[in-house]
Order: structure tokens, then C-alpha cells, then sequence
């Protein structure tokens, strides 16, 4: 029956019905097979138990992205522990403060990053167990530690994880600068997974991509579907997924059927991708979140690539995808707003409502609100943070409040209207720093443009544009005026614009919001 | 008197809401005030230097878009309030 099962346990079942079939493959660096797969985060659950791992614990990742990472994630499961996966490329201190944070048993390391995280918990009053890995890639260096200490553990046995168990906790930046640790358990997880085999009917030959790194939410798509199904998951290294040529190359090469990551990389495929100058022709859906994609790029996108289906996947980490909505292609030639997130997914219930908490009329503009299984149980050690993120109904129901504004624009589908606190008042009027953004992505020079809003003594709020442009050559300041003043009323018009060769990213891709706000 | 007028407008102009921008882009009939260059803070600050540099009232009827949206409005608007002070 869907959802009483652990998460791991449709890949075990997989695993020995079909030994022999690929499950993850990291160009560059080998494949596994199912059984392998299968055998090797046996070991380490063995080792992990044999650490003093026991169900209900966390086990921190601090590896690069890898077939290693993969089986370190299913060896965490399988001990009955949740995962903890933490950005390599994060400072120290930070990975630190999250791995203590949530108390981790044991932290699957890189020997790179080994050095520097032991002299951030140096001090600490029960450090975490260090399971060292002298490299990654293939398996191999996980095999090779594993390898070392043979024979000093005993073959444990699965856990017996329940589904209220956590499968792992996701670290997002919060607004005290603080990282908040987003708890998401068994059930959870599966529910979400099984929404996914229902939309998207994987089979075994399909692959799919892995983009985003896995501290971020959409890798439990990328993992945890395509191994539910017999599939093939194809891992991209950090440098490849930034780089659109080599991930164009890569798609033909890996025979991607299903690609899944954040619309900026799509941006930039689309633009310098060569896509034309490839075989894609295995690609059977393009599936992208995170953020709006500018309508533009989804055009060229969807010029370039006429086959796939397209799908705008919603939702915080939180909930992970909340709603969801089929492009239809190909986009119109006039069309300038962007898609709507949609309807929200079969597994979850969603409303809107005002500031009071009260639903608001059809057609009208509030707070969208998630509840049932797939929703988080709360923040790690914050539960100050998790009830202020919860609305509760009259039936005790906790809705999780997505602090995103949005508008049923036709029945049972939403239209993302911005985020709650990137509303701003200018002038006496309402303006919604989102709606600037579009009306910038229709100059047919800019590349990026991010909006943020300053106090200001004199006129309330300032207005900064942040943008990028797709020639050297950018618009004046005069043409860009003009230009807002034909789009937008004239209180929204930016009172700065910033030109840049790019604009600044966060670790998973996202326009760095935070950064821009510093700069001013 | 006329070109005068222009070109002192155009360097206060530039000078104070466009920084940076090339001379030659804005032009006598660049719309100000319909082409988002001037907001409602901006053009108070311009009809302050108008009438603080040729020594001439603006009426509320006058600090508008009809009256002030290019340069050559403007400076039509200063030469005929200039001349009638002096006659």
C-alpha cells in the first residue's frame, strides 16, 4: 500500500527483482547497478549501526555528488537514520553549525574536507563520529573505507523506520541568517514520490538527469523516482551543470529522458546550448521549480526542444512540490506573462487566505496555504519557527503557510503572484517586486533582472534593478525608462539600474536575493 | 535666449535624475514625465530649479505633464514666463 512503506524500500525491492539493471551512473567516473548499489549501502548501514547509529538518529553528508553520496544516502536510510546532506562547497563553519545542530551521529566525509570541519568542532562537547572517504567517484572511495575496516561489523539489518520516521532534513537559509533544518519524514517523502510515478508514469528506461546538488529539495525527485521505477538516475558534477555546452553534450551522450532542475540553467541552455546541434530526441519531459521562468527562454526552450512535455513544478522545501501546471507548447509568440504554478498536487490540499486567516473570494489575491501528507513536520529544534509557520484550522488540520501570494485564476489553479515579503508600498500603491521583473524581461537585451526595495527616507521605498544584459552593449538609462514607462504604471518604474555581467547565485542556482540586497 | 534655455536644462537634467547618460540621448522631444525619466519627487525638484534660476512661478495648473513634458515644452513655458516679468 502507498505511503506505509519506508522510502528506501521500493529501491530495495527493485534491487532484488532486477540485480543486474543500472541505477546510477556519474559520467566520468563509473556506474552501479541496482545490486551493487544495493550491497554497498548495506555495508555502510552495517558500519553506521556498528557506530552506534539507531533509528530515530541523523547521519550528516558532507560529500561531493557521487555514486558514493548516493549509497551514503541509502545507507543512512536503511540504519533507520535520517540523512542530513550538507553543501561541500558551503564554508565550514556553516556545515558545522548545521551538523550540531541536528546532533549527527555519524558525518560521511570527504578526506578534502575532513581538516577544516574538525577544527570547527573542535571544542564540541560530543563530536560526531567521522566516517572518512579519501575520495569520491564510482563508489569506489566509500567501497575503499568500507574495505578498510572489514569485518569489524556485523551485518545489522534493516530498520523497521515507521512512517512518521524522518528520511532526512534539507538546511534553507533562514531570515535570522541562521540555517533552519526543514524535517521531512518517511511518509512525507513517499507520498511526494508517489504523486511523481502518477504525473510523470516513469518506466525502467527512462534516465534522468540529477542537476541540482543534494541539499536541495529537487534531488529527491532526481533520486528517489527513477529508483522507485527500475530507472536510471545520471549524476551532474557542479562544474558540467554550470556549463551549457557540456550539459548539452551530456543530455545527447547520457540519453537524458527526464530532466528536472531550476529554470536558470534551461535560460542559459536555450540561449548557448547549441541545443540544434544535438540528438535529444530521448527527452520525454522537461520538468523545472525553484523560481519563475521568464517567458522568453521558455519560448527559445521550447523552440529548440518541440518534443518533450513541459511541467512549472511548485512548492517550498517545506512541502517540496505543492502544484503543478503543463505548459502548453509552443508558447505563443505574443505571450509575455508567465505560466501559472497551476493546480495543487492529488496528494496534498491547498487554500488562500488574507492576513487573518480567512479564505479569501475566488479571483482575489492571499497567501497560499499547503496541508496533508507531503508537508514537513516542522523545523529542527525551532518550534517557535514551525507554529509560526502553520495556520490551524477549526479541525486542528496544520496548513504550512508558503508566505508565497498567489491568485486562483481559474478554478483550481493558482497564479503566482510573488512572495509575501516582496510586496512592497510605493506611493500609497501596492507593488509586487515580481511584476517589475517581468515587465524587465521583455526588453530584448535583458538577460537577468532582479528587483529589491530599499527604505528610503525621502520616497519611502527605492527601487533597484538589477540586471544583466545579453550583449556587451547595454540600454541606456534613458531607453530603460522609456521602456518600464510603456510596461508598468510609473510608481513602479526602478529608481536605479544596476547593470551586471551576471547576476549573483546562490548555492542552488537561484538569483541571490540576499547579496543583491547588501549591495544596495 | 532659446538655446540657452535647452542646454542649461538638458545639464541640470542629466546632472541630477540621469547620471552617466550620453548628451546626445536626450533629445528636445524626449517625453519626460510620460517616459517614466522624471517621477513626481524628480519633477518638483525641476520646477523648484526653474523657478529659483530664471526667477519666474510656476502656477499648480502649470507642474504638469502638458506644460513639462520635454524639453522644448519647458523651455517655452521659461521664455514666455521670462518675458512677460520683464515687460
Amino acid at each position: 500500500m502507498n505511503g506505509t512503506r519506508p522510502l528506501h524500500q521500493s529501491f530495495v525491492e527493485t534491487a532484488a527483482s532486477r540485480p543486474e539493471r543500472l541505477a546510477v551512473v556519474e559520467p566520468g567516473s563509473g556506474a552501479i547497478t541496482y545490486g551493487d548499489l544495493d550491497r554497498l549501502s548495506d555495508r555502510l548501514r552495517d558500519r553506521l549501526v556498528a557506530l552506534g547509529v539507531r533509528r530515530g538518529d541523523r547521519v550528516g553528508l558532507y560529500l561531493r555528488k557521487s555514486i558514493d553520496a548516493v549509497a551514503a544516502i541509502y545507507g543512512a536510510l536503511k540504519s533507520g537514520a535520517a540523512y542530513v546532506p550538507v553543501d561541500p562547497g558551503a564554508p565550514p563553519a556553516r556545515n558545522a553549525y548545521i551538523m550540531q545542530n541536528c546532533s549527527v551521529r555519524v558525518v560521511v566525509i570527504e578526506a578534502a574536507f575532513e581538516a577544516a570541519f574538525r577544527a570547527e568542532l573542535s571544542g564540541e562537547r560530543a563530536p560526531p563520529e567521522l566516517l572518512v572517504l579519501s575520495d569520491v567517484g564510482g563508489g569506489c572511495g566509500l567501497d575503499r573505507a568500507l574495505e578498510r575496516i572489514a569485518g569489524s561489523a556485523e551485518t545489522a539489518g534493516t530498520a523497521a523506520s515507521a512512517p512518521g520516521d524522518l528520511a532526512y532534513i534539507l538546511y534553507t537559509s533562514g531570515s535570522t541568517g541562521k540555517p533552519k533544518g526543514v524535517m521531512l519524514s518517511h511518509d512525507n517523502a513517499v507520498s511526494f514520490v508517489d504523486w511523481c510515478s502518477e504525473v510523470f508514469g516513469p518506466v525502467a528506461d527512462d534516465r534522468f538527469s540529477s542537476h541540482a546538488p543534494f541539499h536541495f529539495d529537487l534531488s529527491i525527485l532526481d533520486i528517489h523516482v527513477p529508483l522507485k521505477h527500475g530507472a536510471a538516475v545520471v549524476l551532474i558534477a557542479e562544474d558540467t551543470g554550470k556549463d551549457p555546452q557540456r550539459l548539452a553534450q551530456l543530455v545527447a551522450a547520457e540519453n537524458i529522458s527526464v530532466w528536472y532542475s531550476a529554470p536558470s540553467i534551461l535560460s542559459l541552455l536555450a540561449q548557448y546550448g547549441n541545443l540544434s546541434g544535438h540528438d535529444h530526441s530521448r527527452l520525454r519531459l522537461v520538468l523545472f521549480a525553484g523560481e519563475v521562468f521568464p517567458v522568453k527562454h521558455l519560448r527559445t526552450l521550447c523552440g529548440l526542444w518541440p518534443e518533450p512535455r513541459y511541467f512549472n513544478l511548485y512548492g517550498p522545501t517545506e512541502t517540496n512540490v505543492c502544484t503543478f501546471h503543463e505548459v502548453p507548447t509552443p508558447v505563443p509568440d505574443e505571450r509575455t506573462e508567465p505560466y501559472p504554478i497551476g493546480r495543487v498536487c492529488s496528494h496534498l490540499a491547498g487554500k488562500v487566505v488574507d492576513e487573518t486567516g480567512r479564505i479569501v473570494a475566488p479571483g482575489e489575491e492571499g497567501e497560499l496555504c499547503i496541508a496533508g501528507r507531503g508537508v514537513m513536520q516542522g523545523y529542527w529544534s525551532l518550534p517557535e519557527q514551525t507554529a509560526r509557520g502553520f495556520l490551524l484550522d477549526r479541525d486542528g488540520v496544520p496548513w504550512y503557510r508558503t508566505g508565497d501570494v498567489v491568485v486562483e485564476s481559474m478554478p483550481g489553479s493558482y497564479l503566482y503572484r510573488g512572495r509575501r515579503d516582496r510586496m512592497v508600498k510605493r506611493r500609497g500603491y501596492r507593488v509586487e517586486l515580481g511584476e517589475i521583473e517581468a515587465g524587465l524581461y521583455q526588453h530584448p537585451k535583458v538577460k537577468e533582472a532582479a528587483v529589491v526595495a530599499h527604505p528610503d527616507e525621502e520616497a519611502g521605498v527605492r527601487i533597484t534593478a538589477f540586471l544583466s544584459a545579453i550583449e556587451v552593449k547595454r540600454p541606456s538609462l534613458i531607453e530603460m525608462k522609456r521602456f518600464c514607462s510603456e510596461r508598468l504604471p510609473l510608481y513602479m518604474i526602478p529608481d536605479r539600474f544596476s547593470w551586471h555581467d551576471a547576476l549573483p547565485k546562490t548555492s542552488t542556482d537561484k538569483i541571490d536575493y540576499q547579496r543583491l540586497k547588501e549591495m544596495g | 535666449m532659446d538655446d540657452n534655455i535647452r542646454t542649461e536644462l538638458k545639464e541640470f537634467i542629466l546632472k541630477e535624475f540621469l547620471p552617466g547618460e550620453d548628451l546626445r540621448d536626450l533629445t528636445d522631444d524626449l517625453p519626460l514625465i510620460s517616459g517614466g525619466i522624471l517621477d513626481s519627487i524628480a519633477t518638483l525638484k525641476l520646477i523648484l530649479h526653474l523657478e529659483e534660476r530664471y526667477r519666474i512661478t510656476l502656477e499648480a495648473h502649470e507642474a504638469d505633464k502638458s506644460h513639462l513634458d520635454t524639453i522644448d515644452r519647458i523651455a517655452g513655458l521659461v521664455e514666455a514666463k521670462v518675458k512677460s516679468r520683464a515687460s
